[in-house]
């Protein structure tokens, strides 16, 4: 199960088993977050619904398992090479940022374009300072009650960002079938990708044919 | 600041151009919730004292939706928490006492009321500021109730039917420590753990029984629904 090996001309092998076994783990945890964490911040939720100690508990748990999927990844090549091309922001990143133009394809893309990189990056950051003010919160014992009423202010806003990212994910997800099916079964046409992910394309042409068409850009 | 060095295992390709990035940005927000645990306190209180009484006043609620300053959180931990009418409640006072009483809402009203404006602080972290509370002192109404030698502290029950907390005597005879019957300027709501509610304002807020229904005087102190789930039986606020 190699992550980047062509299958035939017209798919692209993209995520790996173990990708996108990292990818749901994370995703159906994140969605009980989320909807746990509504209830305990809305009264309107929280007081009906009740319960609060199961709800709390459901919460921290998931909370707790969230950074996992992340670090069992770790352990899988496909999933190593994909976080180095997320980490790594190339001069082109930026212009394709700045662009308004930058779905058409003029700016070349890597397997990840740059909005893909800075929602991995801010989500990431974002699951690590939640853990670590969750804890804070958690344990009443460890910290002043000044730097728990930080960690709450931390922990509350930080939520609101990652849940508009979460959002924000999403509805690009919605609007891209095959991405999706991508992320889904592991393979997307490689059309799809030459228009979204031209350089990424070229990139695994070079793996497979070992790099005799170097000069083919 | 060290030099950037490369992400650990790189899978044989000349991939790694360009700046780490992703890194820096996981960096930078781990300081900016670094800075956000060491000084929210003291942003909070200023955005709150600026924000509470826009989003105490907002029809729609929705201001209260964003964590822009202090608000309540409503914590209930019963499935769902019956609403008494005004007729039919009853706040009994009962345990090691000379004189058991069950009060109506009306009885309490009828009594003299005591109001403070105090913080209301949580264990977990928040806090709302400058709370108006009113309601009977719990002084008065141990006072009528006539504690025995036994008693050294006392109970409360929330009419939820599962959540108790508890004060030494000492403590439940402390100015401060209201049966409120109002809160910020109104009867105290049902979601706020109305119509009747204890506020002790020198502990946190899980000593502050919602939905009060009973009084009890004992000897020792109970523990109630938190303690066994990790908050100390003793809740005074320790800054």
């Amino acid at each position: 199960m190699d992550g980047s090996d062509a299958t035939d001309g017209h798919e692209l092998t993209r995520f790996s088993l173990a990708e996108r076994a990292v990818h749901w783990t994370l995703a159906v945890l994140m969605v009980v977050c989320i909807v746990t964490a509504a209830i305990l911040y809305n009264g309107f939720l929280g007081v009906p619904i009740g319960h609060r100690r199961v709800v709390e508990l459901i919460h921290v748990y998931s909370g707790l398992a969230l950074p996992l999927p992340l670090l069992a990844g770790l352990g899988f090549t496909a999933y190593r090479a994909d976080l180095s091309r997320l980490n790594r922001f190339r001069p082109t990143d930026w212009a394709w940022l700045r662009s308004p133009a930058r779905r058409d394809g003029t700016i070349r893309v890597g397997k990840f374009n740059a909005g893909q990189k800075l929602n991995a990056a801010l989500t990431a950051g974002s699951i690590l300072v939640l853990l670590a003010s969750g804890l804070l919160m958690y344990f009443p014992d460890v910290a002043r009650l000044s730097w728990r009423t930080g960690a709450t202010l931390v922990h509350d806003w930080f939520a609101l960002g990652l849940g508009v990212l979460v959002v924000g994910h999403i509805v690009e997800a919605v609007h891209d079938p095959e991405a999706r099916r991508g992320m889904r079964t592991g393979r997307v046409r490689r059309s799809w990708a030459l228009k979204e992910h031209r350089d990424w394309v070229d990139e695994t042409a070079r793996g497979t044919v070992a790099g005799t068409d170097e000069a083919e850009r | 600041m060290a030099a950037d060095g490369r992400l650990g295992p790189d899978p044989g390709r000349q991939q790694p151009d360009g700046t780490p990035v992703g890194r820096r940005i996981i960096v930078s927000l781990l300081a900016l919730g670094g800075v956000g645990v060491l000084g929210g306190n003291a942003l909070q209180s200023g955005l709150s004292r600026v924000l509470a009484p826009v989003e105490e006043h907002d029809p729609t609620g929705l201001v209260s939706l964003f964590p822009l300053g202090a608000t309540f959180r409503y914590y209930s931990v019963t499935g769902s928490v019956p609403t008494p009418s005004p007729t039919s409640y009853r706040l009994t006072v009962s345990g090691l006492v000379r004189r058991r009483a069950s009060y109506t809402l009306q009885d309490l009203q009828a009594m003299p009321q005591s109001s403070l404006v105090e913080d209301f602080q949580c264990v977990t972290g928040w806090r709302v500021l400058q709370v108006p509370w009113s309601g009977v002192e719990l002084s008065r109404l141990l006072d009528l109730a006539g504690p025995t030698a036994e008693a050294t502290a006392v109970r409360f029950r929330s009419f939820d039917g599962i959540y108790t907390e508890s004060l030494t005597l000492a403590e439940a005879r402390e100015p401060g420590v209201l049966v409120a019957l109002r809160m910020l300027g109104a009867e105290v709501t049902h979601d706020h753990g109305g119509p009747v509610r204890m506020y002790v304002s020198s502990n946190y807020g899980y000593k502050s029984t919602k939905w009060l229904g009973g009084i009890e005087l004992t000897r020792g102190q109970v523990p109630g629904y938190w303690e066994p789930r990790g908050y100390a039986i003793d809740g005074r606020i320790r800054e």
